[in-house]
Parts: structure tokens; C-alpha cells; sequence
């Protein structure tokens, strides 16, 4: 199974294993990260599954869909270009050791 | 009444059909099933993962992976022939369908667009200012009552002091509102004494809501203007404009009624939580999420099968109605530890209390919003909640709440 590095703002990482076809953001509500809300249950309509990802894995997820792109603009923490919503990055082989930053609130 | 079932076999096993399908005589539409539904529910969930409903011909999914495969199986499970009891294949809707309900994809695709636009997070940002002060004010004037009923002088009075305004209606008629909403919601259910008599008496409240629905009578600015602004977009046709609006008039309304007198209800009955949340009250947000959970305003919707299909391991033909059980789901102990607590740390993501899938509530964050700053409100000013006087049930055939709920503030 593919294993996550989620960052939590105070620098600190915690790693998890992801289960099969699992997206980031379940497997952080699974594992009780605290900063991953998830309030829509990965809807793809709350926006408060937002994390940054690390510049070096942004070039190689999955474009952006439209929906995704106007929820972005309604996030809590400011919207950066590595922004994206955690429910929308399904966890595959090739994701295996994905880096994602939390930001500091979610509503 | 409640035959053993064997564990299913996963579909695909030859001999998944063979198991019958167990069937129980309870009726879900009945008064006495409506004024404690939950060790009905317990029966459904442990008969199996589908059961047969005799009495009105139906098959019903109980368990919380049952209810969220078919909430997020549109193809098979599909919407467009009704999300009650009626099956528009068959019958003649009570009214007109509606375009994002009531419709499957593609044709459900575009009008969602519209209305999550209409209602996104964005948006949400900027009304939040004027929705706290209006939960700021109301907080006060309940204090300094002490006295009240939290049904009608809170859970009501809230939502129609932002909600109708947000919209853009006009100030007359909107009298209307609820009873509109009473109606859809018991017109999904089958035709009992709720559902007759809530058509019935529906000439009125029909004719203000569609006269509302017109551009014309919708403030600039509003969520109803802003629907209507997509037809110049060429996103939606003048003609479906109103009845996206009409969405927003049926379901906006006595559903947040029905959440936030959940949440009074529960931080009533449950002190200790209402003293977490004193202490801390960011989990004010939560705290209204999980009386969500607990309580689900929207007790039930069906779906439709599209072809053949097992669920389970059991097999159902081609239109078949498909009752789910949103509120038993959210307290199966399959999912969820110590179900019928009430607890505002609870992590509550995944619960269906507004649906899931492609119909899930599109006014989550609107109702959500209106949760969390009114509870947050009374945090600050209130100490204890005491239940003083009997409490009444609302007897609705999809919404469950309370009708009264009389209640003592004492201030912090
Ligand atoms: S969980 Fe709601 S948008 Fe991702």
C-alpha cells in the first residue's frame, strides 16, 4: 500500500500507510489527522480537506477538475498554487510516498 | 417477525440469489414507527444488508455500507423516477419534477453545476458576517427570555431571520415556507393519511412558491437572482431557472429547522457535552454536525433500480424501489462506535446525513453555517439548557423533528 507524509503546520510529519484506492483525504480522517476535516465525506463540495503539496510531487497529480478549481477559491487558509482537496488524490502506486502540507484551519 | 440471516456472499457467487431476501411487516410511515423509530431501525439493519417491506412493496437498505452503495451508485440506483414512494414511471408526480432531485445524469450534472456555484464555499465566506450577527442577536433576545421554546422561538426563528433574506424573497408570504417544505417532504412517503392531507391542503402554498421562483420577484444579489443569472450565461434555460430556485424554497428550510432543533435536543438531554462545548467552543461546528448524525433530519429517500442488480449478494429486478434508511445507517455500530451517544468530539466525516454521492444536500454549507453560529452564540451566553415542559414530536413521512420544545436558559 502506497504510505502518505501528511506535515503538520508546526513542521512536525507524520506518515501513514493508505489502504487500496483509498484518497488522501480518508486515510487521514481514518488515521485521526486532526487538520483534515473532510465535512462532505469527499463530495468534492466542502473545501475543508485543502492541503499544499510538497513542490516536488505537485508536477505529478492528477490535473485539476473544474469542480475542484472553484472549490479551491473557497478555502479557509489562503489558496496557493500547490493548493488541492485531499478527497480528490486517490493514492495509487505511483503516488507511494506522497508529501502533503496541512494548513492551519479548514472552516 | 425477524428471520436469522447468514452472513451474504459477495455478488458474483452463483449461489448469492439462492438466500431469500428476508421480508418484515413494519411499517416505516406510521405513527407509532415515527415516535421511536430507532429499535425498528435495529431490526432492519441485523435482518440483513436488503429487506423486503411488505406493506408497501419495497425493498430497504438499513446498514451504513448498503445506504452508501446506493447513494453513490446513480446508474443503478437512479433518481429521476422519484425519490419517494412514487414511481414516476408509473404514476403522475404531485408536482412538476425537479430538475436536480428528481434527474439522473447528464441532465443532473448541469443543474448541479449551477446550483453548487450558487452555493460554494466562496459565497458561503461572504455571508458569514451577517448570518453570526443575526445568531448574535438572536442569542441575546433568548437570554433575556430565559424561558421559551427552542422549536418555534429558536430552530425556526433563526433560519427564517437569514435564510429567506439570503434568497432574496419578498417580506409577504413567507408564511409559506415551511408548510411548502412540510409538504415536499411528506409527499415522499406513501400515500397515508401525512401525505393525503399535506396535498390537500397544498393549493396555497404551491401558488406562493411558484410565483417566488420568478425572476422578477427575486432581490438582486440573492441566491435566487444568482441562479437566475446563469440563464444569460446560457448555462440553464428561462424556463428551468424557477424550478432550481423552487430547489432552494423545498429543501433550504425545514431541514436546518429540524438540524438545529436536533442540536438544542441533543445538548439539552446531553449536559456533559454542552459543558465540552462551553469550554471549547470551535467544536461548535461539530457539535451541530453530529446531532446531524444522530438525529437525521432526513430520515429516509428512495432510489429506483435501472436493471438487475445484487446488493449483497441478494438479487433485485429492474424497477424496484430502493428505501434507504439515512438515519439507521448513521447509527449502525458497523460504522460507527457507541452510535447512539451523542458526543460533539466525534469525527462525524462520512456520516449521510445529507446524503452522499452526486445528490448529496447541495445547502450543506448553508445549513452548516447556520449551525455552527448559532451554537456558537450561545456558548458564550448561555450556562445550562434545561428541558422545562413536554416535548412534541413532528410527525412528517421524511423529516423527523420535534414540533415543541420548551426549554430554561439560565446566562453564563
Ligand atoms: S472532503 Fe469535502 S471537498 Fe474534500
Amino acid at each position: 500500500m502506497p504510505s502518505l507524509t501528511f506535515v503538520h503546520p508546526d513542521g512536525r510529519p507524520e506518515t501513514l500507510e493508505t489502504g487500496n484506492g483509498e484518497s488522501a483525504m480518508m486515510a487521514a480522517t481514518r488515521h485521526g489527522v486532526d487538520e483534515i476535516v473532510g465535512e462532505c465525506g469527499g463530495n468534492a463540495m466542502c473545501a475543508t480537506c485543502h492541503v499544499y503539496v510538497d513542490d516536488t510531487w505537485i508536477d505529478r497529480l492528477p490535473a485539476i477538475s473544474d469542480d475542484e478549481d472553484a472549490l479551491l477559491d473557497g478555502t479557509a487558509a489562503e489558496r496557493q498554487s500547490t493548493s488541492r482537496l485531499s478527497c480528490q488524490i486517490k493514492m495509487t502506486p505511483e503516488l507511494d510516498g506522497l508529501v502533503l502540507r496541512l494548513p492551519d484551519r479548514q472552516v | 417477525m425477524v428471520p436469522t440471516v447468514s452472513i451474504p456472499t459477495p455478488s458474483g457467487d452463483s449461489t448469492a440469489a439462492q438466500v431469500p431476501i428476508p421480508s418484515l411487516d413494519v411499517d416505516p410511515f406510521s405513527m407509532e414507527f415515527f415516535a421511536n423509530p430507532h429499535p425498528v431501525h435495529e431490526v432492519l439493519r441485523e435482518a440483513g444488508p436488503v429487506v423486503r417491506l411488505d406493506k408497501w412493496n419495497v425493498f430497504a437498505v438499513a446498514r451504513y455500507a448498503e445506504v452508501h452503495a446506493v447513494l453513490n451508485d446513480p446508474q443503478t440506483f437512479c433518481s429521476r423516477r422519484g425519490v419517494g414512494l412514487s414511481d414516476f414511471a408509473k404514476e403522475t408526480p404531485w408536482r412538476p419534477p425537479s430538475l436536480i432531485l428528481e434527474a439522473d445524469p447528464p441532465a443532473h450534472t448541469r443543474t448541479r453545476a449551477v446550483l453548487n456555484r450558487v452555493l460554494s464555499p466562496a459565497v458561503i465566506k461572504q455571508i458569514r458576517d451577517r448570518f453570526t450577527a443575526a445568531a448574535e442577536a438572536k442569542a441575546d433576545e433568548l437570554v433575556a427570555k430565559g424561558s421559551f421554546d427552542a422549536i418555534t422561538d429558536l430552530a425556526e426563528a433563526y433560519p427564517l431571520s437569514v435564510f429567506p433574506d439570503a434568497l432574496g424573497l419578498k417580506p409577504e408570504g413567507r408564511e409559506h415556507l415551511i408548510p411548502y417544505a412540510s409538504l415536499v417532504f411528506n409527499a415522499f412517503g406513501p400515500p397515508n393519511e401525512l401525505r393525503r392531507n399535506a396535498i390537500e391542503r397544498s393549493a396555497p402554498h404551491k401558488a406562493y412558491v411558484e410565483a417566488q421562483c420568478q425572476r422578477e420577484n427575486l432581490a438582486p444579489g440573492g441566491f435566487g437572482a444568482c441562479i437566475h443569472a446563469r440563464v444569460d450565461e446560457g448555462d440553464i434555460t428561462a424556463a428551468e431557472a424557477p424550478l432550481l430556485v423552487r430547489s432552494l424554497l423545498s429543501a433550504g428550510l425545514d431541514t436546518t429547522v429540524n438540524g438545529l432543533g436536533a442540536a438544542i435536543y441533543c445538548l439539552a438531554r446531553f449536559p456533559e457535552q454542552w459543558e465540552r462545548l462551553r469550554n471549547d467552543p470551535s467544536l461548535a461546528r461539530n457539535a451541530f454536525e453530529e446531532a446531524v448524525r444522530l438525529e437525521s433530519p432526513v430520515q429516509t429517500f428512495f432510489r429506483t433500480t435501472t436493471r438487475e442488480v445484487d446488493i449483497s449478494g441478494f438479487r433485485l429486478d429492474e424497477g424496484e424501489k430502493v428505501l434507504m434508511f439515512l438515519a439507521a445507517a448513521n447509527r449502525d455500530p458497523r460504522r460507527w462506535d457507541n452510535p447512539d451517544n451523542y458526543d460533539v468530539t466525534r469525527r462525524t466525516s462520512g456520516h449521510v446525513g445529507f446524503g452522499s454521492g452526486i445528490h448529496m444536500c447541495v445547502g450543506q454549507l448553508v445549513a452548516r453555517l447556520e449551525g455552527e453560529v448559532m451554537l456558537t452564540a450561545l456558548t458564550r451566553r448561555v450556562r445550562t439548557i434545561a428541558i422545562t415542559g413536554p416535548v412534541k414530536r413532528l410527525f412528517n413521512n421524511t423529516l423527523r423533528g420535534l414540533e415543541s420544545l420548551p426549554v430554561t436558559l439560565t446566562p453564563a
